[in-house]
């Protein structure tokens, strides 16, 4: 019992968070200005307590699988949806429905909680719907937006059809195996034609989840025509979740096929990069545009993922803590100015420095990261991702990726270059931010600066290897 | 009267998941595209309980998976048709084409 209690604690705290919510919703209900504080003070305390007594164990016959560096990739995705709950919280002080918001998003978030940590891939399924269904409810939160529920309806029909490929995997996968379990797998994988069929569905399914490039197209959509913060949480959090997992499934389970992925992996984030800076050049959209950016960011992440060893797992738990605090910066900003003016085109950043100097240094910083450029946190990440994916020898794709950090510079420094040099007869009004939403962007704009400057992170995250 | 065997309860399952696959990229009717998906869970199915029943009819998975896919695909259509309800309202029509705003 206590072992259980230790071990789950984050997925028994984010229990407790839900019912809570649940609790307030059906009882006498809470004005916003209260609820929203509780909650972020909530989900604080879940990001403190992940901080402590992490011990390596499983429980439930193998079905939930915990370790040190399981517990800290919980407490980076807890940082994600905390940091969400403070820059976005101009948005939802105005939504009707904030309780359920939180509902959903907890949910979501325990799902990638028990995703990361689950050791069957009946766990694994389960996990990956409850990461996801919950998703597209939260898409639809702008009930009386056209947009809001179109973008909705591509994500629930793509995300209800790449679960079913990726069932169709696992069933073949039982199969040929007779097993299900991740720690029985790789003795009895057989490499056979029919498993690497099988292997293919399982990987096409994450690649929607992770929006790779043949699988990218509900992303732009989807990003464009959800609620902000919705957006933050699927571009950032639900995509840490989900890489993730992919190293996990890559590394332990499909071991024995691993020449099989590694080519895999190689074209797919080639392609995911070209597509992803070439489509993002011409975007006039912001969240379009950052959509567009985190498809290539993508690509990068599975540069890392490629080599399979333990530099590579290191470089991608750092980087998805880099691209989080640097993401989370650019989606705040973009949701403040959403907020207050309603505006979200690039053209209408025009200027911004002018009325807004604040709000334009965090998001000049984050796109600075973004784009990889040396003392922001980004440029280490990229470095290391790079040194990562060059441990098996293969120069020309690192030289591809490394063309592709240039081509991305130019769109970046483009909304830069909007926010200060632009002339704009008329920019968006000075906006007074609020206080959560600038301690958000201040944590968000540190993270930045000093991940990068403090290696000990690095080497802390390699130690619980 | 031949009894069936695994390879005929396979044809089906892969004929289903292929009709599935097909009617969601040709149907415009939202609520048929959320049926095709339901083909496909179905076949998976099949999929599960043929491969439990014929090879490994000491191990259990399927069969627990079977019941778990069922429930889910349950929780998905409703989410689902909750969504399709709320397009059709600002839409008023639950053809794709005529969801598109959003393009490029």
């Amino acid at each position: 019992m206590n072992e259980l209690l230790l071990l789950m604690k984050n997925e028994l705290m984010v229990t407790a968070i839900i019912f809570l919510l649940l609790f307030i919703k059906v009882g006498k209900g809470m004005s916003n200005d209260r609820l929203l504080p509780l909650v972020q003070t909530l989900l604080l305390a879940n990001l403190v307590l992940g901080c402590f007594f992490n011990q390596e164990g499983s429980l439930f016959g193998n079905m939930y699988h915990t370790t040190p560096l399981i517990a800290l990739q919980k407490s980076i995705l807890g940082l994600g949806v905390y940091l969400i709950s403070l820059v976005c919280s101009d948005w939802l002080k105005k939504t009707e429905h904030l309780a359920e918001f939180f509902l959903l998003m907890l949910s979501a978030l325990l799902g990638m909680y028990l995703l990361i940590s689950g050791g069957n891939l009946l766990i694994f399924y389960l996990s990956l719907e409850l990461a996801t269904i919950p998703v597209a409810a939260m898409a639809n939160f702008d009930l009386d937006k056209k947009r809001s529920s179109e973008g909705a309806m591509k994500l629930i029909l793509s995300s209800a059809f790449s679960s079913g490929i990726l069932l169709f995997g696992i069933s073949l996968i039982y199969g040929i195996t007779g097993t299900i379990s991740f720690s029985e797998l790789p003795q009895l994988a057989d490499g056979s034609s029919l498993f690497i069929m099988a292997f293919i569905f399982l990987f096409s399914a994450l690649a929607f989840k992770l929006s790779i490039v043949p699988f990218h197209l509900w992303t732009a959509d989807v990003y464009e025509g959800a609620p902000v913060p919705v957006t933050a949480f699927l571009s950032v959090v639900s995509k840490g979740a989900v890489a993730f997992v992919l190293m996990t499934v890559l590394y332990k389970v499909f071991q024995p096929i691993e020449s099989t992925w590694y080519l895999l992996v190689v074209i797919l984030s080639v392609a995911s990069m070209l597509i992803g800076n070439l489509f993002a050049v011409r975007q006039q959209n912001i969240k379009r545009f950052l959509a567009f950016s985190s498809i290539a960011q993508v690509g990068f992440i599975l540069v890392g993922v490629s080599s399979g060893d333990i530099g590579s797992s290191t470089a991608v738990v750092y980087f998805v803590l880099v691209y989080l605090f640097s993401n989370l910066a650019a989606f705040g900003v973009a949701t403040v100015i959403a907020a207050y003016s309603g505006k979200e085109n690039i053209n209408d950043y025009k200027g911004l420095y002018q009325t807004n100097p604040f709000l334009s240094w965090v998001m000049a910083l984050a796109l600075f990261s973004l784009a990889g450029i040396p003392p922001t946190a980004g440029f280490f990440g990229k470095l290391f991702l790079l040194t990562a994916g060059g441990s098996k020898g293969s120069y020309i794709y690192l030289l591809i990726a490394a063309l592709n950090m240039i081509i991305s510079l130019y769109y970046y420094l483009r909304v830069v270059r909007a926010m200060f040099m632009d002339k704009n007869e008329t920019p968006v009004p000075a906006i007074q931010t609020g206080a959560s939403a600038k301690l958000g962007l201040i944590i968000c704009g540190i993270g930045i600066v000093l991940t990068g400057m403090m290696g000990w992170i690095y080497d802390y995250i390699q130690s619980l290897h | 009267m031949m009894e069936p065997g695994l390879y005929h309860i396979l044809f089906i399952s892969a004929a289903l998941f292929f009709i599935g696959i097909y009617g969601f990229f040709t149907r415009r009717n939202l609520i048929t595209m959320l049926m095709s998906t339901e083909l496909i869970l179905n076949s998976v199915n099949l999929n599960f309980i043929a491969f439990n029943k014929y090879l490994w009819p000491g191990k259990m998975d399927g069969l627990f998976f079977t019941v778990f896919v069922i429930a889910i695909a349950a929780a998905e259509a409703a989410v689902g048709i909750a969504i399709i309800i709320n397009l059709y309202r600002s839409h008023q029509s639950i053809d794709v084409a005529s969801a598109e705003d959003l393009k490029y």
